[in-house]
């Protein structure tokens, strides 16, 4: 398979205890690319980037990464699973899962010391993230006293202290006030340009233009759309079937009058 | 203040002292004796002199030890203020319920009677509550030294050297880490129940209440280590703690085992019965 696609999936199927979260889910995600995956509560986003960082593995179905398959079986061999973990990294939805040393500093080393690099290089490497995430000040702050927004910025740098090749980010504007977010979209819009690829999974359809090319919309664990982020975010009935809007009502006069509730996503640069 | 509320106010403070308690490591962070120390020294030194007042059968021996302690703790940064409050004081009030009846029950010598209520206390109780209590105290000093003093990370990586399971060196540093954080989802809970609670529960309620966010508390800290988990995994953990300190043994590190080993050696001696 070629270098250029970085995960392929091919009719994934995943379910928790019963419960099916992804549905003979297939697709590709090419080298560099921007994604962002949308759908509403338990559509399967969450589970989806799980498994691509192979945190959890298809009951039906296969995934590959770089054309290599990526199983429990694969990971059991010590080479691999340190260069994949060194490669794909995920910011959890829930910072305080990922938050777990006594200081941020030690929050920040845990994801190179694993990588049994030198202390020199940790060292430095975790300054210039910390540096990156503008968290510098809070390196000796245990991670749990932190506000939310603190705590996302500590788990963000968390992974890109690694420099991973693939950056899976669950919601990770929640929780951020509008110049945390404004910031990290500039990142992540910074990460566009390079190999990196990134795959966002977000609620908030006005960030969609600026993080990514791509646009794939899940349903009850199936992909019910796929395209570029004008043709998804222009298709009203399709956003509102997979209950990203909801029907905004409101009267006139005597009459109720009801229209999909839509953002403009146009950007404005001052 | 409902019972419940009681309750939860208890639970809140809990997670307070939980927070302090790990707060603490900004004590393993200064410069001190104890902290000089290779981690591995550190917690042979403190198990063996627990061992040692454990073994030992006389006050003077387990008190020399305990006045070792004391010193160490001072030498470490470790204030007597903060010994008094988490360690000394708490420490006296439990073991001093479980020791009281040993003034009375044990046989031997009267020292002081209490006629009008028939009791009368020994000097064998005294000296047995004497010698539970100061022993007690004694290995919680050291423990509590041994964990003020070294980061908790380095406590674990010393008991992977010693071959300590890796399943169990991790249960302990889940535990550690999120023991604070349900502490505080058990407090919101309780606040949250308290909110809408109008008047005066019944002790039956109460023991419902209280029962129910038990259950609740089990199934969300389960859920959340299985999450804690894929988060460490997904960061590259294999089950063995990785501090950016490299573990070497100097020459102090060679005489401060000495001198533990040395002191237990001689507490146990001296404290033969």
């Amino acid at each position: 398979m070629s270098e250029a696609v970085a995960f392929a999936l091919r009719e994934v199927t995943f379910a928790y205890e019963q419960v099916p979260a992804l549905r003979n889910l297939s697709l590709t995600i090419g080298r560099g690319q921007s994604v962002a995956l949308l759908g509403a509560n338990g559509s399967g986003k969450s589970t989806l980037l799980r498994t691509l960082d192979a945190l959890c593995f298809p009951n039906s179905g296969s995934i590959s990464f770089y054309g290599g398959p990526l199983t429990p079986r694969a990971l059991q061999d010590d080479d691999f699973f340190l260069s994949f973990r060194r490669r794909v990294a995920l910011v959890f939805q829930n910072p305080d899962v990922q938050l777990f040393n006594p200081t941020v500093f030690d929050e920040v080393a845990f994801g190179p010391l694993q990588m049994g690099w030198s202390s020199p290089e940790v060292t430095a490497r975790v300054n210039a993230a910390l540096e990156q995430m503008g968290v510098a000040h809070l390196r000796d702050r245990a991670p749990y006293r932190l506000s939310g927004g603190e705590k996302k910025r500590v788990a963000l740098a968390s992974v890109i202290v690694l420099d991973p090749e693939v950056l899976l980010l669950d919601e990770p504007t929640a929780m951020l006030d509008p110049r945390s977010q404004s910031q990290l979209i500039d990142l992540i819009q910074n990460w566009k340009g390079s190999s990196k690829t990134v795959i966002t999974a977000t609620h908030q359809l006005e960030i969609v233009e600026d993080i990514a090319e791509r646009v794939i919309v899940l349903e009850q664990g199936g992909v019910v759309a796929d395209g570029s982020p004008h043709d998804v975010l222009s298709n009203a009935e399709l956003l509102l079937h997979a209950n990203l809007v909801h029907a905004h009502r409101h009267r006139h006069g005597d009459v109720v009058h009801s229209h999909p509730h839509l953002h403009s996503h146009a950007r404005h640069e001052h | 203040m409902t019972r419940a509320g009681g309750f939860a106010s208890t639970v809140v403070k809990l997670s307070r002292t939980l927070g302090n308690a790990l707060v603490s490591e900004n004590v393993a962070r200064q410069p001190g004796l104890m902290q000089s120390l290779d981690p591995r020294v550190r917690v042979i030194g403190a198990l063996s002199l627990v061992l040692a007042v454990t073994l030992s059968h006389k006050l003077l021996a387990i008190f020399s030890v305990f006045v070792a302690a004391a010193l160490l703790a001072l030498l470490s940064r470790v204030s007597a203020g903060l010994l008094t409050t988490r360690v000394w004081l708490p420490v006296l009030l439990f073991t001093g319920v479980i020791a009281f009846p040993a003034l009375f029950v044990t046989p031997g010598a009267t020292v002081l009677a209490i006629s009008s209520a028939g009791f009368r206390v020994t000097a064998q109780g005294l000296h047995s509550a004497a010698l539970l209590i100061c022993r007690v105290e004694t290995a919680a000093t050291l423990t509590a030294l041994l964990v003020l003093a070294t980061p908790w990370m380095h406590i674990l990586k010393a008991l992977r050297w010693f071959r300590l399971p890796q399943e169990v060196v991790m249960m302990l540093a889940m535990t550690h880490r999120y023991v604070f954080l349900l502490a505080e989802t058990a407090g919101q809970m309780f606040e949250s129940r308290q909110s809408r609670t109008v008047g005066v529960l019944d002790r039956a309620t109460q023991r419902r209440v209280t029962a129910r966010t038990a259950g609740v508390l089990l199934s969300k800290s389960i859920e959340l280590s299985g999450e804690v988990f894929l988060a460490m995994q997904s960061r590259g953990f294999r089950g063995d703690a990785r501090v950016l300190v490299d573990f070497r043994l100097r020459a102090r590190d060679y005489l401060g085992l000495a001198a533990f080993l040395s002191l237990g050696i001689l507490s146990v001696w001296m404290g033969r019965a």
